[in-house]
């Protein structure tokens, strides 16, 4: 039931974020400081999102060489950096936590 | 043939390349929110009643967490602003348009919707038409990430448990965001928000997440003003 509540609210203020000015032209403008901080939106959730789920592992941080969640997710940041390819990464950092499980 | 069909044509023409990029996320998307728990009902609506990639992971990624619904439906609406200004840049172009377009086009804005109708739109100009292209190139996209949505949950049933699936969601986050890591403020947003996100881990409700998004955008925004 939750996930409906959720979906349902999600939606309704994503089709009101993308339906305010083309609904209200002219009556409404972006700040600027808000126009820049917007750019900022993605690395900053993303990032807030990829650091815990490469840190921590099993309810602490792990630095250590059992976390291989971490060393597979840097082997990915690797991949991503040089290759800014979005499928080649995915499956290098699939592969390499497989392996490195395996080890 | 007539006007409205042409342009509507057009927009389609104009998605196709990204359609083909569009169509293997449509399908890790399916395939991961079937493994985050999620019903293959709510799998596959997410698709058509949140209609926003990025956000579609990111709700799966919080439902595997367990994460509040209140935090969850705050970082949808954090993930989409950018919407916001999809919605300012083409407002003046369908201005003359009846409130039922405006409605059906703005369900339709995503990032691949209106890349190449602005493109067009600044290039041509506006006529009678021209919105038979937005919703051409919309709907193709749509479509396309209904099927792929649904062609996710049907191949994810059959994916063994040893491969890790749940570990493809913050690959395709590193993925995304490594790319746009291109000046100092993109780099200081990244590191500060995800050093704040492992300080405040512990902090009741997820409320992490959204402290560490806004330290992030904080800190981008006013280093990119002293530079």
């Amino acid at each position: 039931m939750n996930i409906w509540l959720i979906m349902i609210a999600g939606g309704l203020i994503t089709f009101g974020m993308r339906f305010s000015f083309i609904y209200l032209f002219g009556r409404l403008e972006i700040p600027e400081t808000l126009r820049r901080a917007l750019h900022y939106v993605p690395p900053a959730v993303l990032s807030a999102i990829i650091f815990p789920e490469l840190f921590y592992n099993d309810g602490g941080l792990n630095l250590t060489w059992a976390n291989t969640r971490l060393f597979a997710g840097l082997i990915a940041i690797a991949v991503a950096w040089f290759s800014k390819n979005t499928l080649v990464t995915i499956i290098v950092g699939m592969i390499a936590l497989v392996i490195l499980n395996l080890i | 043939m007539s006007e409205a069909r042409r342009n509507f044509l057009e927009g389609v023409r104009a998605e196709v390349p990204l359609l083909i990029g569009v169509f293997p996320f449509g399908m890790i998307y399916g395939a991961l929110a079937l493994n985050a728990g999620l019903s293959n009902a709510a799998s596959q609506l997410m698709s058509s009643i949140l209609f926003a990639g990025s956000s579609q992971f990111v709700t799966t990624q919080l439902v595997h967490d367990n994460a509040p619904a209140l935090v969850i439906i705050l970082t949808i609406a954090v993930v989409n602003l950018r919407h916001m200004l999809y919605s300012a840049s083409l407002a003046p172009h369908l201005k003359d348009l009846s409130l039922q377009w405006k409605a059906l086009l703005s369900y339709l804005l995503t990032d691949e919707a209106y890349a190449p109708s602005i493109i067009n739109y600044e290039k041509e100009g506006i006529s009678t038409y021209k919105h038979w292209f937005l919703f051409g190139a919309g709907f193709a996209l749509w479509f396309n990430w209904q099927v792929s949505t649904a062609v996710g949950i049907f191949l994810g049933t059959a994916i063994p448990e040893t491969w890790h699936l749940d570990f493809a969601l913050p690959l395709t986050f590193i993925a995304m965001v490594v790319p746009v890591l291109k000046n100092r403020p993109m780099i200081a947003s990244a590191l500060s928000a995800g050093l704040m996100a492992l300080l405040a881990y512990h902090l009741p409700f997820k409320l992490g997440l959204i402290l560490a998004a806004l330290t992030g955008i904080i800190a981008g925004t006013i280093l990119e003003k002293k530079q």
